[in-house]
Protein backbone atom coordinates (compact mmCIF):
# COMPACT_ATOMS: atom_id res chain seq x y z
CA UNK A 1 0.00 0.00 0.00
CA UNK A 2 1.83 3.46 -1.18
CA UNK A 3 1.49 6.53 0.21
CA UNK A 4 -0.50 8.08 -2.76
CA UNK A 5 -3.03 5.44 -2.06
CA UNK A 6 -3.17 6.20 1.98
CA UNK A 7 -3.41 9.67 1.16
CA UNK A 8 -5.74 9.71 -1.99
CA UNK A 9 -8.03 7.25 0.86
CA UNK A 10 -7.85 9.95 3.77
CA UNK A 11 -8.47 12.64 1.66
CA UNK A 12 -11.50 11.37 -0.11
CA UNK A 13 -13.08 10.27 3.34
CA UNK A 14 -12.72 13.87 4.69
CA UNK A 15 -14.56 14.71 1.96
CA UNK A 16 -17.48 12.94 2.26
CA UNK A 17 -17.44 13.60 6.19
CA UNK A 18 -16.94 17.40 5.37
CA UNK A 19 -19.89 16.62 2.57
CA UNK A 20 -22.33 14.44 4.32
CA UNK A 21 -24.32 16.91 6.76
CA UNK A 22 -24.36 20.13 3.98
CA UNK A 23 -26.05 16.42 1.57
CA UNK A 24 -28.53 15.75 4.44
CA UNK A 25 -29.44 19.55 4.90
CA UNK A 26 -29.71 19.84 1.26
CA UNK A 27 -31.69 16.78 0.56
CA UNK A 28 -34.04 17.97 3.50
CA UNK A 29 -34.60 21.71 2.82
CA UNK A 30 -34.24 21.36 -1.29
CA UNK A 31 -37.70 22.54 -3.12
CA UNK A 32 -39.94 20.29 -4.73
CA UNK A 33 -39.57 20.04 -8.87
CA UNK A 34 -42.32 21.11 -10.53
CA UNK A 35 -43.69 19.24 -13.60
CA UNK A 36 -41.34 19.09 -16.41
CA UNK A 37 -38.89 20.16 -14.04
CA UNK A 38 -36.59 17.25 -14.28
CA UNK A 39 -37.08 16.78 -17.89
CA UNK A 40 -35.28 20.36 -18.73
CA UNK A 41 -32.20 19.31 -16.74
CA UNK A 42 -32.16 15.38 -17.69
CA UNK A 43 -31.91 16.82 -21.68
CA UNK A 44 -29.13 18.62 -21.50
CA UNK A 45 -26.76 16.03 -19.34
CA UNK A 46 -27.82 13.67 -21.86
CA UNK A 47 -26.72 15.77 -24.58
CA UNK A 48 -23.16 15.95 -22.47
CA UNK A 49 -23.26 12.24 -22.48
CA UNK A 50 -23.61 11.68 -26.24
CA UNK A 51 -21.03 14.66 -26.73
CA UNK A 52 -18.33 12.97 -24.45
CA UNK A 53 -19.43 9.26 -26.94
CA UNK A 54 -18.23 11.58 -29.87
CA UNK A 55 -15.27 12.50 -28.24
CA UNK A 56 -14.40 9.05 -27.54
CA UNK A 57 -14.99 7.85 -30.61
CA UNK A 58 -13.22 10.78 -31.90
CA UNK A 59 -9.82 10.43 -30.22
CA UNK B 1 -46.54 57.67 -8.15
CA UNK B 2 -43.81 56.92 -5.73
CA UNK B 3 -45.71 53.37 -4.93
CA UNK B 4 -45.52 53.03 -8.94
CA UNK B 5 -42.01 54.10 -9.11
CA UNK B 6 -40.90 51.80 -6.57
CA UNK B 7 -42.80 48.67 -8.29
CA UNK B 8 -41.18 49.32 -11.36
CA UNK B 9 -38.06 50.47 -9.53
CA UNK B 10 -37.73 47.40 -7.66
CA UNK B 11 -37.37 43.93 -10.52
CA UNK B 12 -34.96 46.48 -12.28
CA UNK B 13 -32.64 46.95 -9.40
CA UNK B 14 -32.58 43.00 -8.60
CA UNK B 15 -31.91 42.34 -12.60
CA UNK B 16 -29.24 44.75 -12.63
CA UNK B 17 -27.68 43.38 -9.36
CA UNK B 18 -28.02 39.49 -11.03
CA UNK B 19 -26.22 40.73 -13.88
CA UNK B 20 -23.51 42.51 -11.90
CA UNK B 21 -23.22 38.80 -10.05
CA UNK B 22 -23.06 36.94 -13.69
CA UNK B 23 -20.70 39.72 -14.90
CA UNK B 24 -18.36 39.14 -12.52
CA UNK B 25 -18.53 35.18 -11.71
CA UNK B 26 -17.48 34.99 -15.09
CA UNK B 27 -14.64 37.82 -15.41
CA UNK B 28 -13.02 35.96 -12.54
CA UNK B 29 -13.66 32.28 -13.63
CA UNK B 30 -11.89 33.35 -16.83
CA UNK B 31 -8.73 34.92 -14.99
CA UNK B 32 -8.37 31.88 -12.56
CA UNK B 33 -9.31 29.86 -15.53
CA UNK B 34 -6.35 31.37 -17.24
CA UNK B 35 -4.44 31.47 -13.94
CA UNK B 36 -4.65 27.37 -13.26
CA UNK B 37 -3.44 27.05 -17.42
CA UNK B 38 -0.76 28.74 -16.64
CA UNK B 39 0.16 27.28 -12.98
CA UNK B 40 -0.61 23.99 -14.30
CA UNK B 41 2.02 24.36 -17.64
CA UNK B 42 4.69 25.37 -15.11
CA UNK B 43 4.20 22.12 -13.21
CA UNK B 44 4.56 20.67 -16.59
CA UNK B 45 7.84 22.11 -17.51
CA UNK B 46 9.43 21.75 -14.05
CA UNK B 47 8.23 18.15 -13.95
CA UNK B 48 6.43 17.92 -10.63
CA UNK B 49 6.53 14.46 -9.09
CA UNK B 50 2.71 12.76 -8.74
CA UNK B 51 2.69 13.63 -5.13
CA UNK B 52 2.18 16.83 -6.22
CA UNK B 53 -1.65 16.47 -7.40
CA UNK B 54 -2.38 15.44 -3.56
CA UNK B 55 -0.47 18.14 -1.73
CA UNK B 56 -2.07 20.06 -3.87
CA UNK B 57 -5.63 19.08 -3.88
CA UNK B 58 -5.30 18.57 0.08
CA UNK B 59 -4.54 22.81 0.27
CA UNK B 60 -7.08 23.60 -1.74
CA UNK B 61 -9.51 21.66 -0.04
CA UNK B 62 -8.21 23.35 3.07
CA UNK B 63 -8.65 26.93 1.57
CA UNK B 64 -11.86 26.28 0.16
CA UNK B 65 -13.20 24.73 3.41
CA UNK B 66 -11.62 26.99 6.08
CA UNK B 67 -10.35 30.14 4.93
CA UNK B 68 -12.72 31.02 1.55
CA UNK B 69 -15.80 30.70 4.03
CA UNK B 70 -14.58 33.77 6.37
CA UNK B 71 -12.81 35.85 3.84
CA UNK B 72 -15.42 35.46 0.62
CA UNK B 73 -17.27 38.91 1.40
CA UNK B 74 -13.79 41.08 1.88
CA UNK B 75 -11.11 42.03 -1.45
CA UNK B 76 -8.81 38.73 0.28
CA UNK B 77 -11.58 36.53 -1.36
CA UNK B 78 -10.12 37.45 -4.41
CA UNK B 79 -6.42 36.47 -2.97
CA UNK B 80 -7.90 32.89 -1.80
CA UNK B 81 -9.60 32.10 -5.02
CA UNK B 82 -6.55 32.68 -7.00
CA UNK B 83 -4.70 30.19 -4.24
CA UNK B 84 -7.32 27.78 -4.91
CA UNK B 85 -7.33 27.82 -8.59
CA UNK B 86 -3.14 28.28 -8.80
CA UNK B 87 -2.86 25.28 -6.69
CA UNK B 88 -5.26 22.95 -8.31
CA UNK B 89 -3.80 23.72 -11.37
CA UNK B 90 -0.40 23.27 -10.07
CA UNK B 91 -1.40 20.01 -9.12
CA UNK B 92 -2.32 18.68 -12.38
CA UNK B 93 1.17 19.01 -13.46
CA UNK B 94 2.23 15.36 -13.26
CA UNK B 95 -0.93 14.04 -15.04
CA UNK B 96 -0.62 15.99 -17.64
CA UNK B 97 3.00 14.52 -18.61
CA UNK B 98 1.75 11.13 -17.68
CA UNK B 99 -0.89 11.88 -20.70
CA UNK B 100 1.41 13.50 -22.67
CA UNK B 101 3.75 10.96 -23.11
CA UNK B 102 1.48 8.39 -24.44
CA UNK B 103 1.66 8.29 -28.35
CA UNK B 104 -1.53 10.18 -29.05
CA UNK B 105 -0.94 12.24 -25.51
CA UNK B 106 -1.47 16.00 -27.36
CA UNK B 107 -4.90 14.44 -28.99
CA UNK B 108 -6.05 13.17 -25.63
CA UNK B 109 -5.31 16.57 -23.59
CA UNK B 110 -6.15 18.70 -26.34
CA UNK B 111 -9.48 17.20 -26.56
CA UNK B 112 -10.19 16.75 -23.17
CA UNK B 113 -9.61 20.51 -22.79
CA UNK B 114 -11.71 21.65 -26.01
CA UNK B 115 -14.39 19.18 -25.19
CA UNK B 116 -14.67 20.80 -21.38
CA UNK B 117 -15.22 24.39 -22.55
CA UNK B 118 -17.89 23.15 -25.19
CA UNK B 119 -19.39 21.28 -22.01
CA UNK B 120 -19.49 24.37 -19.50
CA UNK B 121 -20.32 27.12 -22.52
CA UNK B 122 -23.35 24.78 -23.98
CA UNK B 123 -24.82 23.95 -19.75
CA UNK B 124 -23.96 27.72 -18.98
CA UNK B 125 -25.91 29.11 -22.12
CA UNK B 126 -28.50 26.62 -21.43
CA UNK B 127 -29.01 27.48 -17.73
CA UNK B 128 -28.94 31.51 -18.61
CA UNK B 129 -30.59 31.54 -21.95
CA UNK B 130 -34.26 28.93 -20.44
CA UNK B 131 -33.84 31.14 -16.86
CA UNK B 132 -35.18 27.75 -15.73
CA UNK B 133 -34.62 27.34 -11.72
CA UNK B 134 -32.65 24.08 -11.51
CA UNK B 135 -32.74 24.53 -7.34
CA UNK B 136 -34.82 21.50 -6.97
CA UNK B 137 -31.26 19.11 -8.11
CA UNK B 138 -29.10 20.34 -5.39
CA UNK B 139 -30.18 17.26 -3.10
CA UNK B 140 -29.99 15.30 -5.72
CA UNK B 141 -26.41 16.27 -6.77
CA UNK B 142 -25.06 16.55 -3.31
CA UNK B 143 -26.05 12.78 -2.17
CA UNK B 144 -24.89 11.96 -5.91
CA UNK B 145 -21.34 13.34 -4.72
CA UNK B 146 -21.38 11.33 -1.62
CA UNK B 147 -22.20 7.79 -3.32
CA UNK B 148 -19.15 8.62 -6.16
CA UNK B 149 -16.80 9.47 -3.37
CA UNK B 150 -17.62 6.47 -1.80
CA UNK B 151 -17.34 4.44 -4.56
CA UNK B 152 -13.95 6.00 -5.36
CA UNK B 153 -12.96 5.21 -2.33
CA UNK B 154 -13.73 1.28 -2.19
CA UNK B 155 -12.19 1.46 -6.05
CA UNK B 156 -8.90 3.06 -4.84
CA UNK B 157 -8.40 -0.64 -3.27
CA UNK B 158 -10.28 -2.89 -5.63
CA UNK B 159 -9.05 -1.11 -8.78
CA UNK B 160 -11.21 -2.06 -10.97
CA UNK B 161 -10.51 -0.38 -14.27
CA UNK B 162 -14.30 -0.25 -15.45
CA UNK B 163 -15.24 0.78 -12.27
CA UNK B 164 -12.51 3.68 -12.53
CA UNK B 165 -13.98 4.67 -15.71
CA UNK B 166 -17.97 4.33 -14.53
CA UNK B 167 -16.85 6.63 -11.63
CA UNK B 168 -15.46 9.12 -14.17
CA UNK B 169 -18.37 8.94 -16.49
CA UNK B 170 -21.05 9.54 -13.62
CA UNK B 171 -18.62 12.74 -12.10
CA UNK B 172 -19.33 14.25 -15.14
CA UNK B 173 -22.75 13.64 -14.87
CA UNK B 174 -23.28 15.35 -11.74
CA UNK B 175 -20.81 18.62 -12.53
CA UNK B 176 -22.95 18.78 -15.55
CA UNK B 177 -25.70 18.81 -13.27
CA UNK B 178 -24.09 21.17 -10.83
CA UNK B 179 -23.14 24.17 -13.45
CA UNK B 180 -26.57 24.20 -14.38
CA UNK B 181 -27.57 24.14 -10.64
CA UNK B 182 -25.01 26.55 -9.55
CA UNK B 183 -26.05 29.13 -12.94
CA UNK B 184 -29.41 28.61 -11.62
CA UNK B 185 -28.49 29.85 -8.26
CA UNK B 186 -26.59 33.00 -9.40
CA UNK B 187 -30.04 34.06 -11.62
CA UNK B 188 -32.99 32.99 -8.63
CA UNK B 189 -30.89 33.91 -5.58
CA UNK B 190 -30.78 37.32 -4.65
CA UNK B 191 -27.92 37.54 -1.84
CA UNK B 192 -25.15 35.24 -4.09
CA UNK B 193 -21.46 35.52 -4.06
CA UNK B 194 -19.57 35.70 -6.98
CA UNK B 195 -16.75 34.57 -5.20
CA UNK B 196 -18.08 31.23 -3.87
CA UNK B 197 -19.85 31.02 -7.06
CA UNK B 198 -16.70 31.33 -9.42
CA UNK B 199 -14.85 28.56 -6.91
CA UNK B 200 -18.38 26.31 -7.10
CA UNK B 201 -17.93 26.53 -10.93
CA UNK B 202 -14.33 26.32 -11.28
CA UNK B 203 -14.43 22.43 -9.91
CA UNK B 204 -17.08 21.46 -11.68
CA UNK B 205 -14.78 22.60 -14.43
CA UNK B 206 -11.84 20.85 -13.48
CA UNK B 207 -13.74 18.16 -12.40
CA UNK B 208 -15.17 17.49 -15.68
CA UNK B 209 -11.93 18.45 -17.01
CA UNK B 210 -9.52 15.70 -15.01
CA UNK B 211 -12.65 13.04 -15.45
CA UNK B 212 -12.55 13.62 -19.77
CA UNK B 213 -8.90 12.88 -19.52
CA UNK B 214 -9.50 9.87 -17.38
CA UNK B 215 -12.11 8.52 -20.09
CA UNK B 216 -9.91 9.20 -23.07
CA UNK B 217 -6.84 8.13 -21.65
CA UNK B 218 -8.57 4.92 -21.37
CA UNK B 219 -10.83 4.31 -24.41
CA UNK B 220 -8.18 5.43 -26.59
CA UNK B 221 -6.31 3.35 -29.18
CA UNK B 222 -3.40 3.47 -27.65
Amino acid sequence: MDWMKIGSALLILAMIIFLFPRAKQMLKNSPEAEPGDWQGAILPILAVVGFVLLLIVMV
Amino acid sequence: MNRLDYSVARPAAEALQVNKVIRNTYTLLSATLFFSALMAAVSVVISMPPMTYLISIVGAMLLIWFVLPKTANSASGLGVVFAITGLMGFGLGPMLEMYLSLPNGTQIVGTAFGGTGVIFLGLSGYALTSRKNFNFMGGFLFAGMLVVLVGALANIFLQIPAFSLAISAVIIMLMSGFILYDTSRMIHERDSNYVMMTVSLYLSIFNIFVSLLHILGMTSDD
